[in-house]
């Protein structure tokens, strides 16, 4: 029997696909995106919102409310842990939480290195604001990627920004595929293995699964992402912060479902109450972005 | 001839890529309501999560499609949360997935391995298939069959896939092995 193979991290993210994963800080919220429809949720101690707007360090959640978390629902429960924070991710695993977020949104342990993935079992989800950030992070064992946006913002300009990024570089590489030596050139500047690059090349796409994150905030983002081309969605601080997280939640997973059918988009986007509360990422100063915390 | 993969959450398109292997090219059509159905040949319930996928078939009108059409004999194959919405009965953990379609003799237990870190992969023996590479990913299993329901595999004890006439219901994940022969076995009964 094995265990913790890639073909077991890989195809749990694939299991994610066409869904949306809710922030989650207790069990009763957990219970209310479970109940919504939510594939997954994902512990933490505070929604990024809040993580932003109170300051200071931000570490991985009490894994007391993860376990009560882990209780309250029977599906998935992700983790997030700070960047390079093997020691908070080896945690996390012990716990039995089925994958590890090691997120931006929380404050980074190492400057230098991220985690070595591949020495878990169980896998990893990653955030990318573009090519090469994403198949650095597949390259140290990431399962799925998903884009960083800017988390806790309620805009989502920095998530579609990411997506189209990383659209643009694959069908760049797509483009010059025939050619090893520029291939192999893209890999240098990436900093990953030929093979990957070529992978990517050959299939047009990212080699996992591949998330939106990072500022969804309503059903329309949902939409907006999905017919971008992600995989599915990740909503931080956008249930939990609108003025009626019950049917936020509902609204955004039928959103995510008919992305591409306007009428259903629309009956789902009225009357559910006020979105967040958000705040423009144009002026922002990059001391005060979390997506600038890694590469 | 037009196999139909629901296609609201999970495994869909690696399904579809395995079907149109088999098949030709244009044979997977992703179905997402109930007309989707309309003169397909097959279909496929992917692996995903049950409550999510169970409820987004309720809402559409498919779930009912779906016991209709296979109630008349369409071929019928669930993985993994397919297997849980195949079966008549379930543990206490399936009532979160809400109703199940009802048309196997069988009572599954949901997350029946536990969590991800107990999932894995195993070659396992399939009555009339041989040995094959099973990924178990967070998966159910069938406590019992019953009445007209047959066991094709088992593992540790417990009933990993089962038939009964033109429904297939497997706990794995044949999708994600690289290997085409459950595909060409489901696909064999049209």
């Amino acid at each position: 029997m094995k265990r913790g193979t890639k073909t077991l991290k890989e195809g749990f993210a694939r299991m994610q696909k066409g869904g949306v994963i809710m922030d989650v800080v207790t069990p009763k919220q957990a219970r209310i995106a479970e109940k919504a429809g939510a594939v997954a949720v994902m512990a933490l101690h505070a929604v990024p919102a809040d993580i932003r707007a109170k300051g200071g360090v931000a570490r991985m959640a009490d894994p007391a409310v993860i376990k009560q978390i882990m209780g309250a629902v029977t599906i998935p429960v992700m983790a997030k842990v700070r960047i390079g924070h093997f020691a908070e991710a080896q945690i996390i695993e012990e716990l039995g939480v089925d994958m590890i977020d090691e997120s931006e949104v929380l404050t980074p342990a190492d400057e230098e290195f991220h985690i070595d993935k591949k020495k878990f079992k169980i896998p990893f989800v990653c955030g990318a604001r573009n090519l090469g950030e994403a198949l650095r992070r597949i390259d140290e064992g990431a399962a799925m990627i998903r884009t960083k946006g800017e988390p806790g913002t309620g805009d989502v300009a920095e998530a579609v920004r990411h997506v189209r990024q990383v659209g643009r570089e694959i069908d760049e590489l797509v483009s010059v595929k025939k050619h090893r030596g520029m291939l192999r050139s893209k890999a240098e500047e990436y900093g990953v293995p030929f093979g990957l690059v070529e992978k990517t090349a050959n299939i047009g796409r990212l080699p996992v699964v591949n998330f939106a994150a990072g500022g969804i905030a309503t059903p329309a983002d949902a939409a907006l992402m999905m017919q971008l081309g992600v995989d599915g969605i990740f909503v931080g601080s956008g249930i939990f912060k609108s003025s009626n997280p019950e049917k936020y939640a509902r609204a955004i997973v039928e959103a995510t479902r008919s992305y591409d059918k306007p009428a259903v988009v629309l009956k789902v986007s009225r009357g559910i109450g006020d979105a967040m509360p958000g705040i423009s990422t144009k002026n922002m100063p990059d001391s005060q972005k979390m997506q600038l915390r890694s590469r | 001839m037009r196999v139909g993969v629901i296609g609201f959450q999970g495994a869909v398109s690696e399904h579809m890529e395995m079907v149109d292997a088999v098949l030709g090219r244009g044979s997977a059509v992703a179905v997402r309501s109930a007309e989707d159905l309309e003169g397909v040949s097959a279909a496929i319930i992917p692996g995903g999560e049950s409550t999510t996928i169970g409820g987004l078939m309720r809402s559409s009108g498919v779930f009912n499609k779906l016991r209709e059409l296979g109630k008349k004999g369409l071929p019928l194959w669930g993985t993994c949360t397919g297997m849980i919405l195949l079966a008549k009965k379930g543990d206490e953990q399936t009532k979160r997935t809400g109703e199940l379609l009802g048309l196997m003799d069988m009572k599954v237990r949901r997350n029946a391995f536990g969590r991800q870190k107990e999932s894995f992969e195993e070659k396992l023996q399939v009555k009339g298939i041989g040995k094959f590479p099973c990924v178990f990913i967070r998966a159910p299993a069938a406590d019992e069959v019953y009445g007209k329901c047959k066991a094709i595999a088992r593992f540790e004890g417990r009933i990993v896939a089962a038939e009964q006439d033109n429904f297939l219901a497997t706990a794995f994940h044949p999708e994600l092995s690289g290997d085409l022969r459950f595909h060409r076995y489901f696909l064999g009964k049209l």
